[in-house]
């Protein structure tokens, strides 16, 4: 389904605690249960979402950017103000 | 760099294409993120519910994986990209000394650091002073 292009919006990827364990999650006894929150000195929760990048669609995970630093920035929305 | 909110990618193109690139030449260079349904922005504590949106969360995270820092801001104020920097070039300082040496207050890229230790305590007044502040 993720495979197809088209019109369907691929959705996120967050890892459930029992099908997948990220590199970072094993070394954690802090467990990745989704609404909880981060912590400066531990581990970011990896996740996968598409992405655009200079003009064409891709796939992003964040633990593939592991090995260099990562800036990882939310905000509230395209074409709003600030 | 990773930018991420819950529009879909298709709306980041058209954004980038329409808006971005007319403030950044060929539009901006690192990859915005959609999270539809706002489940990363809930891993990172940032999503909100009321809203829909994700408010605007700085996260910085090492080689590691590890989150070094973090900034949580409402929506109405922008970042201030040079203190991120800043902070960055500090936590990479820190890191290539395996934590050896520390940055002080008001710290900035070539300025003196802490070398913190039992001949340290008690002493910062001697390495840093408030003119180094500002």
């Amino acid at each position: 389904m993720a495979e197809r292009p088209g019109c369907a919006r691929p959705g996120t990827v967050v890892p459930a605690a029992d099908t997948e364990t990220s590199a970072t999650s094993t070394d954690s006894p802090q467990q990745e249960v989704p609404g909880m929150s981060v912590m400066v000195g531990r581990p970011a929760p990896d996740f996968e979402a598409p992405a655009y990048h200079k003009g064409s669609f891709t796939n992003i995970k964040l633990s593939d950017n592991f090995g260099k630093w990562t800036l990882l920035c939310f905000y509230p929305g395209d074409f709003t103000f600030v | 760099m990773l930018a991420c909110s819950v529009d879909s990618h298709f709306v980041h193109k058209i954004w980038d294409e329409t808006e971005l690139s007319k403030m950044v030449d060929g539009g901006v260079p690192f990859p915005i993120l959609s999270d539809s349904g706002g489940q990363i922005g809930r891993l990172y504590g940032v999503y909100d519910d009321q809203a829909g949106v994700e408010v605007r969360g700085r996260f910085i995270i090492d080689p590691d994986g590890v989150i070094q820092a973090m900034e949580v801001m409402t929506p109405p104020v922008g970042r201030n990209f040079p203190e991120t920097i800043r902070q960055i070039k500090a936590y990479q300082h820190v890191r290539a000394t395996q934590g050896a040496e520390a940055c002080p207050a008001e710290w900035q890229p070539g300025k003196e650091t802490l070398k913190p230790g039992p001949d340290l305590v008690g002493k910062v007044w001697k390495v840093w002073k408030l003119e180094q502040a500002g």
